[in-house]
């Protein structure tokens, strides 16, 4: 098939302008930065005199000021300071990319604080694929109004007018007269700006200056090395967890042993003469154990004898009776349902009708190490190290679960594992400065590999149901999909009343969460359709470890397995090329939201499919002999505007039930790109993230714990499973005439959302065999090959 | 308690802990040595791994006491200011996303090389298998291991390049 049939020719235009142009920048970057690290030392600094400043209070930094943006040194150098956090994707580098174009200065003489209470503003830390999509913007804004404000300095200084003014690497010239010439380190280097900024919140605080064109952008587009790799490499980089403070001790949970349990007895005298033991601190249901030593407290905490109670009823059902207990549950909500043209009519009329049900259990986050951090008491304030992505929210969490006014407050971020949501659900924060306020000396937690396992917040279980009509010529004229989340209790970022330690406590609140459900997007033009989402709870929802949380793209996998898996069925149905039949289904529409995105997926499942070499038939592909038998499949997603297809070509051993999937080809279309690389990796790392979650990840338990605790439990994605190949193709391709410039949107979710179906999918095409239960697992693979008699 | 002689990157250091105390915790918050971290406790996951007499080992379940030869970590890759050539290629393939586990990819991957200078993609994946990497970077791992082996095979280490400050 000739997958560019159907796009218009000035978003075809618009795509080929914009990829050269990307292409032709991108090849720069290897010349430009080839040493990467010029910023490292001045970056290190800053960051180490964050964490050494003042006993406190700690106000929160004015947005409304320039100066809490930037900060120009004598040097003629630049801090940026920043209300964000980094998970791993680099971010860092690409606002001083970003900022560095605005200010007009070199990329190398900028460094970048991000993430502590209180000295870099609030934008409420990571989350959602923000950073550049909202919360580049008041920095691009802030760090041109600072270029501005030094243009008007140095007209002032040099007696020259503005208009008479160039600016170039923080150096501002006369243009008429190279000699009259003054830097920013001269104007205002080691001093304030005292100049006020605009705007109702952070994200739309502004000076008076605009911010560039796109076009005008010189560090913007190419990849600069990112700055915290080298001390990440060479050992030199603190983390949150190497935090060691004078008079720090150590502190380990003693976690229930079972699910809702009531501790009814603690017997200190069992750990009193453990060397380095100080002391046992519980309320409630909630124990700790401290000690001097590290490895101390884990011996105390694990030979600590305690007695618990087990509930009344069973908390939840088993995990192998998990999805018909969800089938029978009473949802506790119910969405609203999307109703578009008559469904009832157009399936009463169809040639064709296909039903599937789709099972996704509960998904751990499961981060490299446990949640950590290290609280300091002293002077009657509360300082918390952490790696909480959202150090913001943590900071008004911890403040109100203590009864601390917030200035008395403060979160230092620091780097930490990835956690994919996970450390906006932090709990070690609080545990932490509770413990510590507790005995007076600094304390360091950090979460054991069970514990953190078993007791993370989990990403919810999802069982989706969905019904498609097909008329005589193989179209889809009406769907159905009908998910249903096992969310109920949702915990929320950061919220005092809901951390775990207060539940454990007692001091929770009354009320649990509703959770949601999620539906596809409008990916597809289907005339008929009715959709709706609910949710249903498990008969305990408080001090449990299945308690749910945001998992990167939260329920955008499960609810995108299901949907895009079944497309790939109806397609099957019609016995049309996958892809095809895809196609088939958009419409290049710039007229409204939907349809925007649509045009734009033309565009991206073309490129992918230039990219893999898609051959176009129907699934599944002809059966060979042997035991290894390969296919390919293709899934797509948006999240937010972002556009995101994938192919997967897998081999699948028919002995053993194995899946690799041998190649991964990846278009990704989420508008202005900053730094290719960084942008590149991260779609890379998200894409096998999705692999993972497709091939091994389950949240395993009985009916009173869990029963997944560690690597080998619960398996997480390993160096055999990596691919032989990974292409990743940033389209970047904009196709609305109207807009001038590209603004970028969110890309560190997104590219995980479709890669469950393309795996199954491709497993369909290599076997004829569809598996609508993930993880697709050896055995359960070699299951379904032998019940299908593969 | 008693008193443990440990020879680390190069010099020996004397401490006084129980004798089952791991290595893990005596490098991080009695020597500074901070490159190894705790991941799992289990040596499952290889984020606490350093070399101890050529071989990639758990510090996390190693038992200080027992430990009879030379322990080199990541800190002591480097020498006189020059990076480690697969330091360096982890620089040039831009490997990390969070970086908490590259401590284990790259000294198991150091022990790997220092006894097979040419592994083939297949003894890459498989020697690497049990090191653990939550936010996926394996593909460039591997990449990364590739350029380093060819790095070490092209030049000298003595000729190795420059840490740029």
């Amino acid at each position: 098939m000739n997958p560019s049939r159907g796009i218009p020719k000035q978003v075809e235009e618009i795509l080929t302008t914009h990829r050269r142009g990307f292409l032709r920048s991108a090849g720069l970057l290897m010349v430009s930065f080839a040493t990467g690290s010029g910023a490292r030392p001045a970056n290190e600094d800053a960051q180490s005199s964050a964490v050494a400043s003042a006993a406190g209070p700690y106000p929160d930094p004015d947005f409304r000021q320039l100066d809490s943006w930037i900060v120009i040194h004598e040097n003629n150098s630049a801090t940026f300071y920043v209300g964000k956090t980094d998970c791993g994707q680099g971010t860092g580098t690409s606002f001083r990319q970003l900022m560095a174009d605005e200010l007009d200065i070199a990329f190398e003489r900028t460094a970048c604080i991000m993430g502590s209470t209180d000295n870099t503003v609030d934008q409420g830390g990571s989350g959602g694929s923000t950073a550049m999509e909202r919360d580049s913007w008041p920095m691009r804004r802030a760090a041109a109004e600072a270029r501005r404000v030094l243009l008007e300095m140095g007209s002032a200084h040099l007696g020259v007018p503005v208009d008479q003014l160039t600016v170039s690497q923080a150096v501002i010239t006369a243009k008429g007269d190279p000699s009259k010439r003054v830097t920013y380190g001269d104007l205002v280097g080691g001093k304030k700006f005292h100049v006020a900024l605009t705007g109702a919140n952070v994200n739309v605080v502004t000076g008076i200056a605009k911010v560039k064109p796109v076009q005008e952008l010189k560090y913007t587009g190419q990849s600069p090395q990112r700055y915290d790799i080298p001390p990440k490499v060479d050992g030199s980089l603190k983390w949150a967890v190497d935090v060691r403070l004078p008079g720090m001790v150590h502190a380990r949970n003693v976690k229930p042993p079972f699910a809702c349990a009531r501790l009814i007895g603690i017997d200190e005298s069992s750990v009193r003469s453990l060397p380095g033991f100080l002391k046992v601190v519980s309320k409630g249901n909630y124990a700790a154990v401290v000690c001097e030593r590290e490895e101390q407290a884990i011996r105390a905490a694990r030979q600590l004898k305690t007695t618990w109670e087990k509930p009344a009823i069973a908390p939840f059902p088993a995990s192998e009776n998990l999805f018909e207990y969800m089938r029978a549950a009473k949802p506790t909500s119910s969405s609203r349902p999307i109703v578009e043209g008559n469904p009832d009519a157009a399936f009463s009329g169809a040639v064709k009708i296909i039903e599937a049900d789709y099972e996704v259990p509960f998904q751990g986050h499961t981060a490299i190490s446990g949640a950590h951090a290290t609280a300091d008491p002293s002077n009657g304030q509360m300082t918390v190290y952490s790696n909480d992505m959202k150090s913001y929210g943590m900071r008004n969490g911890i403040a109100a679960f203590l009864g601390m006014p917030r200035d008395k407050v403060r979160v230092v971020w620091m780097e930490g594992p990835q956690g994919y949501g996970r450390t906006a659900a932090d709990d070690a924060g609080c545990e932490a400065a509770w413990i510590a306020r507790e005995i007076g000396r600094p304390v360091r937690i950090q979460w054991m590999r069970d514990e953190e396992t078993a007791w993370d917040t989990k990403g919810p279980a999802f069982l989706v149901k969905v019904r498609g009509a097909l008329d005589a010529k193989g179209r889809l004229l009406a769907y159905e999909y009908n998910a249903r989340s096992c969310d109920y209790n949702h915990v929320g970022y950061n919220e005092p009343d809901t951390v775990l330690i207060a539940q454990l406590m007692g001091s929770r609140r009354a009320n649990p969460a509703a959770g949601s459900s999620a539906m596809p997007s409008e990916m597809y033009a289907i005339p008929n359709r009715r959709m709706v989402g609910e949710v249903v709870g498990l008969p305990l929802v408080w001090e449990t470890p299945l308690r749910t949380g945001n998992l990167r793209d939260p329920n955008g996998p499960q609810s995108t397995f299901a949907a895009e898996s079944f497309i790939d069925e109806l397609a099957a149905a019609a016995k049309d090329d996958p892809l095809a039949f895809r196609m088939k289904m958009l419409t290049a529409d710039n007229s409204d939201d939907s349809g925007f995105r649509r045009a734009r997926s033309i565009a991206v499942l073309r490129a992918v499919s230039e990219a893999y070499g898609w051959d176009s038939r129907p699934s599944p592909g002809p059966r060979v002999k042997g035991a290894i038998l390969s296919g390919r499949g293709v899934a797509y997603s948006f999240r937010g505007q972002t556009i995101v297809a994938q192919i997967a070509e897998v081999e699948v051993n028919r002995e053993t039930g194995h899946v690799w999937a041998k190649r991964l080809a990846c278009a990704h279309d989420c508008g202005l790109i900053v730094n290719p690389q960084s942008l590149r990796h991260a779609v890379e790392c998200a894409m096998l993230h999705g692999l993972s979650r497709a091939l091994h990840e389950e949240v395993r338990f009985d009916t009173e714990k869990i029963t997944s605790v560690d690597w080998v439990s619960h398996p997480t994605l390993r160096h055999a499973d990596a691919p032989g190949r990974i292409d990743v193709v940033l389209v970047n391709g904009d196709p609305n005439p109207k807009r001038s410039d590209l603004p970028p949107y969110g890309a560190g979710e997104a590219a995980l959302k479709p890669m469950l179906a393309a795996i199954a999918n491709a497993i369909y095409d290599a076997t004829g065999v569809r598996i609508r239960r993930v993880p697709f697992r050896d055995d359960r693979v070699l299951a379904a090959l032998k019940a299908a008699g593969v | 308690m008693g008193r443990i002689t440990l020879r680390v990157n190069g010099s020996a250091h004397a401490v006084d802990v129980e004798p089952e105390t791991p290595l893990l915790y005596i490098l991080r918050n009695d020597l500074g040595l901070q490159g190894p971290r705790f991941g799992c406790g289990l040596g499952q996951c290889g984020a606490c791994t350093v070399i101890i007499n050529g071989a990639a080992v758990r510090s996390c379940i190693l038992p200080a006491s027992s430990i009879k030869g030379e322990i080199t970590t990541l800190e002591g890759l480097s020498s006189n200011g020059r990076l480690h050539p697969l330091q360096q290629a982890w620089i040039d393939e831009q490997v990390p996303q969070c970086g908490f586990c590259q401590n284990g990819q790259i000294m198991t991957a150091k022990a790997m090389l220092d006894k097979n200078p040419h592994p083939t993609d297949a003894e890459i994946r498989e020697t690497m298998n049990a090191t653990l990497c939550r936010c996926m970077t394996y593909f460039r791992v591997q990449a990364a291991i590739k350029r380093a082996a060819q790095t070490m095979g092209d030049i000298p280490p003595s000729a190795a390049k420059e840490v740029v400050a």
